[in-house]
C-alpha cells in the first residue's frame, strides 16, 4: 500500500514538472543555451580561426630598422596591423578599435643598433594599450622582442646603415667609459663584424638573416586521448548542467511550499502514509528531474557539440547520481527552511547563484586566487563540476570519480538529515 | 463511531483548542460552529490526525491511531477549508492522486473515481485541468477528493465557501445522501442556516471551548422564551446570544 502511495507521488510531481512550462524551459532550455554560448566562447579554435590582435604602428624613425619591424609584425599571423599616424594611434586604442599601439620614434633605428653592441643608452619604443585588453598587451609584448631583435641585428650583420654604425662605434671606441681590456675586446669583435659583413658582399640578396628565435615550439594539449581536442563544451556542460540542476531542485523545494500553502500537504497527512514514504517520494522524483535535467544537457552536448564521456562511463554516471541526490536533498532542506514559496525563493536564488560560481561553473577554479580554491573545497558544486571534467575531457578513470562522488552523497545526506530536522509535520 | 475527548492544543501563549469532546454517529450530521478563529479547524485537524494534540485523544470505532501510517486512518476522510487541488492536473488525474495516497489502484481506484465525480456531477469534466473549473465545481471536486477511499467518517471544513446556491444544494445534496448511507458526518462552518437545515447536532465552540452541544431543538430551549409572540427563535440568535456580538479576528 506504501508503495502505491509512493509512486503515486513519484508520478504526480513529474507530471506537475511537466506540466509547468516554466521550469521545463529552465531546466532544458536554459542549460544547454548557456552552455552552448560559454562553450563556443571559450573553446580554442584552429591555429587559423584564431582571433587576430588588432595592433596600429607608427612609424616616425622611418629608417631601414624600423621599416623592417613594420613588416615583420604585418607578416606576422598572430596580427593584425595597420599603419598610422601619432594623433590618431592614441584615437584609436582610446576607442577599442586596436588593443595596441606601437609607436617608434625618430632615431629609434640608428640608437638600437648603437646599444645592440655596447648595451647603453637604448632607446624607448612607446606602446600605448587599452586596459581592457592586458593579456593582448603582454602578448604583442613578446612579438614585439622576436621582431626587434631580428630587424636590428640583421641591419647590423649585413646592412648599410649597420655597417656606418660599426664604423662609427669603432671610431669613438677610445672615448667609450670601459676598461682597457673591454676596449679591446670590442674593438675586436667589431672588426671581426665589419669582415664578415665584407665578406658576404653587404648585397641585400646574400646578406645573412642576423639573429632569430634559435627555437621553434611544438605544442601538445594533454587530454585524454593523444589526438582528442580539448573540448571546452564538456566543461561548460557540466558548469551548466550543475547549475541547472540546483535551480530544478530549488524549484521543487518552492513548489513543496505552494503545495502547503494551497492546503495539501493535510491531504498528504490525513492519508495513511508515513513520513519515510512521503520523504523518499519527494526525494525520488526531484532526483529524477535533475537526472533528467543533466541527460538532457549532456546528451546535447554529445550529440551537437560531439563532447565525449573520455573517462568512465560508470563514473560519469555515478557523479551524476550523486550530484542529483545531492541537490534534491537541496531541494528539501528548502522545502524544510523556508516560510513562504516567495520568500524562500528570494532567498534561495542568491544562495544557488554562489554555490554555482563558487563551485567554478562559470569560470573554471583554476582561475581563482590560490586561497579561494582552497576554500571552495567545502562547496559541493565544485566537487561535481570538477568530476564531470574528470570524466569528460580528461579522460580519468573510475578511481578519480570515488572522491567527488562520496563527497556528493555526503552533502546528500547532510542536506538531507538537516531537512528532516526541520521539516515541519504539523505546520499543517 | 469516532469520539474526540479533552482534546486541547495551544500555539505559543493561544490555546486555540481548549477541552473540546464530541461523538460522532453513523448517520448523523453534527454541525461544528464557531466565529473565525473560534478553533474549529484546528479540531477538525486534531480529529484527522494532522495535529497531535497537547492532551486528549480520539477513537475512531474505539481505537486510537497509532502512527502516520495506521490504516486506520482509512476510516476517516478529510475535506480540507482550502481548495486542496493541483491545478495544473486533470480532476481525474488529481483523484488518482489522492486515492492512490490510500493505497487504492488498478479497478478498485477507476470505480472509486468514476463514482465521486459521478456524485459530485463533474463526471463530464473530468478530464480537464482544475484551473479551467469555476469555484463551485473546484469545492465539488475537493468534496469528491475526501470521499473517494469510503471513509466512514466525513469531516468537512467549511466546504460551501464561495459557492453559488446551485452548487450548495448540489453539495447539501450530496451530504445528506451520506448521511443515508450511514456516513458520520461532522460539518463545520459559520453558516447558520447550513447547520439549521443539515445538522442533527450542534456543537458551538467560541475561543476553543465548546459553549453548546446539543439538538437543535434542545439549544432552542436554552434561549430565554420569545419576548413577543410569534418571534421565531432562530439557530443565529442562539449563536448570537452565546457568543456575543463582538468581531473576531
Ligand atoms: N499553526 C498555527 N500556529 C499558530 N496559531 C495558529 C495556528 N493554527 C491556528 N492558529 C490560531 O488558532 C486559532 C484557531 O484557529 P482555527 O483555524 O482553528 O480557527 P477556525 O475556527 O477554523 O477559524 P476560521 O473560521 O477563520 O477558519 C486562531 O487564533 C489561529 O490564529
Ligand atoms: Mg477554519
Amino acid at each position: 500500500m506504501e508503495l502505491i502511495a509512493l509512486l503515486a507521488i513519484i508520478k504526480k510531481d513529474l507530471q506537475l514538472f511537466f506540466s509547468d512550462r516554466r521550469a521545463v524551459v529552465m531546466a532544458f532550455v536554459m542549460p544547454i543555451t548557456i552552455a552552448s554560448f560559454f562553450g563556443l566562447v571559450f573553446t580554442p579554435r584552429s591555429p587559423d580561426e584564431v582571433a587576430k590582435i588588432s595592433a596600429v604602428v607608427v612609424d616616425e624613425d622611418n629608417s631601414a630598422v624600423s621599416r623592417q619591424i613594420l613588416s615583420g609584425l604585418t607578416t606576422d599571423k598572430n596580427l593584425s596591423i595597420r599603419a598610422v599616424t601619432a594623433e590618431q594611434a592614441r584615437d584609436v586604442v582610446r576607442r577599442g578599435d586596436a588593443a595596441v599601439g606601437i609607436i617608434i620614434q625618430r632615431g629609434f633605428g640608428d640608437a638600437a643598433g648603437r646599444a645592440f653592441f655596447r648595451g647603453t643608452d637604448k632607446p624607448e619604443l612607446d606602446l600605448l594599450y587599452d586596459p581592457s585588453h592586458n593579456a593582448e598587451l603582454a602578448m604583442v609584448r613578446g612579438l614585439l622582442t622576436q621582431h626587434v631583435m631580428e630587424s636590428v641585428s640583421r641591419e647590423m650583420f649585413g646592412g648599410q646603415r649597420g655597417q656606418q654604425l660599426i664604423d662609427e662605434t669603432l671610431s669613438q671606441l677610445d672615448a667609450a667609459q670601459m676598461s682597457g681590456d673591454q676596449k679591446q675586446l670590442l674593438r675586436e669583435m667589431l672588426t671581426s663584424v665589419r669582415k664578415f659583413n665584407a665578406g658576404t658582399g653587404g648585397s641585400a640578396t646574400a646578406r645573412p638573416p642576423g639573429v632569430t628565435m634559435p627555437y621553434s615550439v611544438r605544442e601538445e594539449a594533454v587530454t585524454a586521448r593523444g589526438k582528442t581536442p580539448y573540448n571546452g563544451m564538456a566543461h561548460a556542460f557540466a558548469g551548466m548542467g550543475v547549475q541547472f540542476i540546483l535551480f530544478a531542485a530549488l524549484n521543487f523545494g518552492v513548489e513543496k511550499l505552494l503545495e502547503r500553502q494551497r492546503g495539501l500537504f493535510r491531504r498528504f497527512r490525513s492519508a495513511p502514509v508515513s513520513r519515510l514514504t512521503l520523504l523518499a517520494g519527494q526525494m525520488a522524483s526531484s532526483t529524477a528531474i535533475g537526472a533528467m535535467v543533466l541527460v538532457a544537457s549532456f546528451g546535447f552536448s554529445m550529440l551537437i557539440w560531439r563532447v565525449r564521456i573520455e573517462g568512465s562511463v560508470a563514473g560519469f554516471v555515478a557523479i551524476s547520481l550523486a550530484c542529483a541526490l545531492m541537490a534534491a536533498s537541496y531541494g528539501l532542506l528548502i522545502a524544510s527552511l523556508g516560510k513562504t514559496p516567495n520568500g524562500a525563493r528570494a532567498a534561495a536564488i542568491p544562495a544557488t547563484l554562489l554555490m554555482v560560481m563558487l563551485g567554478g561553473a562559470w569560470v573554471p577554479t583554476f582561475i581563482f586566487p590560490a586561497w579561494l580554491q582552497r576554500v571552495t573545497v567545502v562547496i559541493p558544486t565544485r566537487w561535481a563540476v570538477d568530476g564531470f571534467d574528470a570524466m569528460t575531457w580528461r579522460g580519468l578513470g573510475f578511481g578519480d570519480a570515488l572522491m567527488p562522488v562520496l563527497v556528493l552523497l555526503g552533502f546528500a545526506a547532510a542536506f538531507l538529515a538537516l531537512a528532516v530536522a526541520r521539516f515541519r509535520w504539523e505546520d499543517v | 463511531m469516532l469520539e474526540a475527548t479533552h482534546l486541547r492544543k495551544a500555539f505559543g501563549a493561544l490555546v486555540a483548542v481548549d477541552d473540546v469532546s464530541l461523538r460522532l454517529e453513523a448517520g448523523q450530521i453534527v454541525g461544528l460552529l464557531g466565529p473565525n478563529g473560534a478553533g474549529k479547524t484546528t479540531t477538525v485537524s486534531i480529529i484527522a490526525g494532522l495535529i497531535t494534540p497537547d492532551r486528549g485523544e480520539v477513537l475512531i470505532n474505539g481505537r486510537a491511531r497509532t502512527g502516520d501510517a495506521d490504516p486506520l486512518k482509512r476510516k476517516v476522510g478529510l475535506v480540507p477549508q482550502d481548495l486542496a487541488l493541483y491545478e495544473e492536473l486533470s480532476a481525474r488525474d488529481n483523484l488518482r492522486f489522492f486515492g492512490a495516497l490510500y493505497g487504492l489502484a488498478g479497478v478498485e481506484l477507476n470505480g472509486a473515481m468514476t463514482s465521486a465525480l459521478h456524485i459530485v456531477g463533474l463526471a463530464e469534466r473530468a478530464n480537464d485541468r482544475v484551473k479551467t473549473f469555476s469555484g463551485g465545481m473546484k469545492r465539488r471536486l475537493n468534496l469528491a477528493a475526501g470521499l473517494l477511499h469510503d471513509p466512514d467518517v466525513l469531516l468537512l471544513d467549511e466546504p460551501t465557501v464561495g459557492v453559488d446556491p446551485q452548487s450548495r444544494n448540489a453539495i447539501f445534496d450530496n451530504l445528506e445522501e451520506l448521511r443515508r448511507q450511514g456516513k458520520a458526518l461532522l460539518y463545520t462552518t459559520h453558516y447558520m442556516e447550513e447547520v439549521e437545515r443539515l445538522a442533527d447536532r450542534v456543537v458551538i465552540i467560541d475561543n476553543g471551548k465548546v459553549i453548546a452541544n446539543d439538538t437543535l431543538a434542545g439549544l432552542g430551549r436554552l434561549l430565554p422564551a420569545p419576548a413577543a409572540p410569534g418571534e421565531r427563535v432562530t439557530l443565529e440568535s442562539v449563536f448570537l446570544t452565546l457568543t456575543g456580538r463582538s468581531l473576531r479576528d
